[in-house]
């Protein structure tokens, strides 16, 4: 039986019915978990989220409920939420979704979520190049202020709590937690370092602050719906709830799908339809451009519960968290880009590469030079002047990056250079020896 | 782990094997200099904030391990805590001293951390050490030698960045150069309060800049070349003069103020090129001010006095001598002595004061404004070396009115000035051309053209000595150049007049001048010259309590707080 699609986030989002006024989301039941939760205890919604085993979906895969305890509750200082909506990662498009299509399920959540946390004041950090995304909130903030939903005395509650809306400037890493504070402060998005600046104990203003991503706070209003046992019935253990896979690339249908539960074969075939006519599948990146590379016809083995091994492939894969880290990637932030025999992989690598070296913040040094370095190796390759030692220093250099960063897009240059070069070395290797690489491609830059 | 701990509230870590106690939070870098382990850095500043930006002092750190059911330590059969490690490197400067800490710095992983962080340092660095004004005292250079790979795997080209921003008056900017520690930015927002540098552009483009519209010029902006680990922000007024390498470092003090900044004077055969701050915890930090940083250039100045002189003619130093003495002898004299004189001169004019009963003994008073930080109000280095030595019992006045009006009662007849013009004090011509006056100074001046007797002496470069400083501190300066040929120590001078005055031996040097002033002063007893530390020692000023000094609050300084620093 073809895999379906689990719609629960994106449940109204292409219902041709449905637009982003706050009637429509009333109209299905909006807001009723507002108005319950704030009724309830705070620290009873945070054991609800952190029993349903919600995990971060901006791509860390860090369990909200957890993130939610670490913050410090006794220093008397405010506690701000900020919705990360910065979804600067390559290949990923899920969060303008829920913004474009369904602005109030996103706005329910952030309340939800600020109430739990007894926060005053909540911040969506949208990324510049989500004008039709602000302009959308924003409406619908007042909709849901003018209901009371938002602002004073929310419900009647006695609770208050408002939203702001701020735009990015479009910078990458505003995306990392620590520089979207530095951003939202009003500096240079240079992410800060840990220690001392967690977020949870000194943030936003050296405030606790809680940074979650945007689809965890929508999955915030179905935890409460369902409540938590229901909820973590989606999925698999420590994989709870949907996730929205952001395919693009060469499959018949690209496009955002809520799955649970399902196989990267069942997501790449019956959703996606499978390659492009006459082509055949060659790489997937499976979670956003800094992401390991996964070779199509790549074997892993995997255990048993009685300790036997078994083998399978990348359509094998269980789409999930555990299930992508298992096979040596990560599903960071679920935008899977799917690459064919017609790639070039050398192309594709210095693409990426120079995507990264543009948005390397440059406060810190393995970052800033390396990926600079990776992009004009790359680059100079792809001209067809390659050198014989290109892919041994690419490789070593990229080992010294990631890791060794103020923040984790270090690894945005080490991950794809290591794993595009140690999984395709030989038709690299290949084509270089036949000066063949980027001959056709589009990033060519010097005729030779 | 059986001997019982000293109860100090230190706590012990781990570096390299070696046990250390320290603060409990204390930086790890700090301590591990303490042992003689040197973690290399560029962006990490002892006093500036932590930005943790250049990866160079990354460490292998580990912590006690805990179970995490019971919350017990993790112990080995024998008893020891079990190390986990951190499976990555974490800075050194922005970790925190815990009980139990491990820190490796010579690790395989600590190594190729640096070559990493050096050989990426590296790309787009010029390599033009041969006429870069850092080489000889450059982060990278050292460091690129010590923890570098020896050989580049850099086959592009490098990124192309202005090499001559006018970024101030006194600082030049070379971007190539840049490593981006943004330590010149976080000093010129946290010690200068001028928030005026800024980073623009993104990754390996990023630019060091000033604001627009703005200028770095604040007093204090070549302290950012001082802590320029590369030579990227150099000092116009130094640059291109002279490899470090052939400069010698004398310790002296800045005589602009009453802060006396604790300085070092680079100089080479006979030539004073720089001077730059010398870090002292109780007084300046690692700064000074930019003014400081010019006064070398009063050793050559045009209006310096080089011949001694009788009667406008020139003299020997000799004659010039026996005419000052007899002209004191005269009398009745007045003394008008200097606050920028050293405490061993003030102290030979309070003698000389004495044996010849002056009928008036003070200073001149200069008094500006105060920045707070370390420029004070008082602009002169060491009033309070003329209280204690006795030149004085008073603060000093601006103006000599009353000196004036004794000359014009025809009280005085004699002045003997050293230092201080007194037609700035306030004397008229008129009112000089009525004494006969001996001028003891460096550079010429209305007092000393109207002088019978000129006696040349030296500048704060050119001799050894102390100052006390606003807080009592007592700071030595050496003598970096030799006297300009004319000029004779201030002590000789001194010592010779006073010896022709009492008609027994005087000292005339630092050393026995100071073995008379402890015998006979009270806050200076059982100290010698040799023995005041480099960072000095400060002195009982509980006698002068009382007086309305005019200095503010500045760095390591609260005037309420004087008393008590001073009993201490």
């Amino acid at each position: 039986m073809a895999a379906k699609e689990t719609r629960i986030l994106l449940k109204h989002a292409d219902d041709p019915n449905y637009s982003t006024s706050i009637d429509s989301y009333l109209a299905v039941g909006g807001y009723k978990m507002l108005e319950q939760a704030v009724t309830m205890k705070p620290e009873l919604i945070r054991a609800e989220v952190k029993a349903a085993g919600l995990r971060g979906r901006g791509g860390a895969g860090f369990p909200c409920g957890v993130k939610w305890d670490l913050v410090d509750r006794k220093s008397g200082k405010p506690i701000y939420l900020i919705c990360n909506c910065d979804e600067s990662e390559p290949g990923t498009f899920k969060d303008r979704q829920l913004v474009h299509k369904d602005p109030h399920q996103l706005i329910e959540g952030i309340m939800i979520s600020a109430y739990a946390n007894n926060v005053a004041l909540a911040f969506i950090y949208i990324r510049e190049e989500m004008p039709k995304g602000a302009r959308i909130l924003r409406q619908a903030i007042e909709e849901a202020r003018a209901k009371g939903y938002v602002g004073e005395n929310i419900c009647g509650s006695g609770y208050s709590c408002d939203i702001i809306v701020h735009r990015g400037a479009g910078a990458y890493i505003c995306g990392e937690e620590t520089g979207l504070i530095e951003s939202l402060e009003g500096k240079r998005a240079y992410p800060r370092i840990k220690p001392p600046y967690f977020p949870a104990v000194l943030g936003l203003y050296n405030c606790p602050t809680i940074v979650n991503n945007v689809e965890t706070l929508c999955n915030v209003v179905h935890i409460c719906r369902m409540g938590s046992v229901e909820y973590a019935k989606i999925g698999r253990p420590n994989n709870t709830g949907t996730r929205i896979w952001c395919v693009s690339g060469h499959v018949q249908r690209p496009g955002y799908y809520e799955v649970a539960g399902i196989t990267m074969g069942e997501l790449l075939y019956d959703l996606c339809g499978g390659p492009l006519p006459g082509r055949k599948f060659k790489a997937i990146v499976p979670g956003g451009g800094s992401m390991k590379i996964l070779r199509y016809d790549e074997r892993f083995k995997g255990k048993n519960p009685d300790g036997s091994e078994y083998e399978y492939g990348v359509d094998d894969i269980p789409l999930d968290f555990d299930g992508v880290a298992a096979a040596g990637s990560m599903s960071g932030s679920a935008g899977m880009m799917v690459m064919d025999d017609s790639v070039d992989i050398m192309e594709a690598l210095a693409n990426l590469v120079g995507f990264y070296s543009h948005e390397s913040c440059g406060q810190c040094t393995p970052c800033r030079e390396g990926s600079l370095w990776a992009k004009k190796i790359t680059w100079r390759m792809c001209r067809g002047d390659a050198r014989e030692q290109d892919l041994d220093t690419l490789v070593s250099m990229a080992g010294n990056i990631g890791g060794r960063t103020v923040c984790p897009m270090g690894f945005s240059t080490t991950w794809p250079v290591q794993s595009y070069v140690g999984k395709f070395r030989e038709e690299i290797e290949a084509k270089v020896r036949e000066n063949k690489v980027g001959m056709r491609g589009d990033i060519r830059l010097i005729e030779k | 782990m059986s001997d019982a701990k000293p109860d100090d509230g230190l706590i012990s870590i781990n570096i390299d094997g070696q046990e250390v106690r320290c603060q409990p939070g204390a930086n790890i870098i700090e301590v591990a200099a303490s042992i003689g382990i040197e973690i290399p850095h560029y962006c990490y500043h002892p006093k500036l904030s932590v930005s943790g930006n250049c990866r160079m002092c990354l460490v292998q750190l580990g912590l006690p391990g805990k179970d995490r059911a019971t919350g017990q330590p993790m112990l080995n059969a024998d008893g020891t805590p079990i190390i986990q490690w951190f499976p990555g490197p974490a800075i050194a400067c922005g970790t925190k001293a815990s009980p139990g800490m491990h820190i490796r710095t010579d690790s395989d992983m600590v190594k190729q951390c640096r070559e990493g962080v050096t050989e990426f340092l590296l790309l787009n660095h010029p390599l033009d050490c041969p006429i870069c004004d850092q080489a000889g005292e450059c982060r990278l250079q050292e460091f690129s030698a010590e923890h570098g790979r020896g050989y580049s795997r850099f086959t592009e080209e490098k990124n192309v960045k202005p090499k001559r921003t006018v970024l101030g008056p006194r600082v030049m900017l070379d971007d190539e150069r840049c490593i981006l520690c943004s330590r010149c930015i976080r000093f010129c927002r946290e010690i200068a309060k001028d928030d005026v540098l800024g980073f623009t552009d993104r990754g390996s483009y990023t630019t060091l800049t000033c604001y627009p519209g703005r200028q770095l010029e604040n007093n204090y902006s070549l302290n950012t070349v001082d802590i320029c680990p590369v030579g990227a922000l150099t000092s116009r007024d130094f640059r291109f003069k002279m490899r470090v390498w052939f400069l010698k470092p004398t310790p002296s003090i800045d005589t602009e103020t009453s802060v006396g900044c604790n300085t070092e004077v680079w100089s080479r055969e006979g030539k004073i090129y720089r001077i730059t701050p010398r870090r002292n915890d109780e007084v300046n930090d690692t700064w000074m001010p930019d003014s400081g940083r010019e006064l070398y250039k009063q050793v050559e100045a045009e209006n310096r006095l080089k011949q001694a002189a009788v009667a406008g003619q020139p003299a020997s130093i000799e004659e010039a001598l026996a005419a000052a003495s007899k002209n004191l002898a005269d009398g009745p004299v007045a003394i008008v002595g200097s606050g920028r004189c050293s405490v061993e001169e003030q102290y030979l004019l309070k003698k000389l004061a004495d044996a010849l009963g002056a009928a008036s003994r003070q200073l001149v008073s200069r008094i500006g404004e105060g920045d707070g930080l370390l420029v004070s109000a008082d602009r002169n280095p060491n009033v309070r070396g003329a209280l204690l030595t006795g030149l004085i019992d008073d603060l000093p006045k601006q103006r000599l009115d009353d000196l004036a009006a004794r000359i014009d009662a025809g009280e005085v007849r004699t002045i003997f000035a050293v230092n201080e013009d007194l037609t700035a004090a306030g004397l008229s011509a008129e009112q000089l051309a009525k004494a006969t006056i001996v001028y003891l100074g460096t550079h010429a001046n209305a007092t000393s053209e109207a002088a019978a007797v000129v006696l040349p002496g030296l500048t704060v470069f050119e001799k050894s000595g102390t100052f006390v400083n606003q807080q009592f501190r007592l700071q030595k300066f050496h003598r970096a150049v030799p006297g300009v040929p004319g000029a004779r120590d201030d002590l000789f001078l001194l010592g010779s007049l006073l010896a022709n005055a009492t008609g027994s031996q005087a000292p005339t040097v630092v050393a026995s001048v100071w073995e008379a002033m402890a015998a006979e002063i009270g806050p200076f007893k059982g100290l010698s010259f040799a023995a005041i530390p480099d960072t000095g020692v400060l002195v009982d000023g509980s006698a002068f309590a009382g007086l309305p000094f005019v200095e503010g609050k500045s760095l390591h300084y609260e005037p309420a707080g004087m008393e008590a620093a001073a009993t201490s």
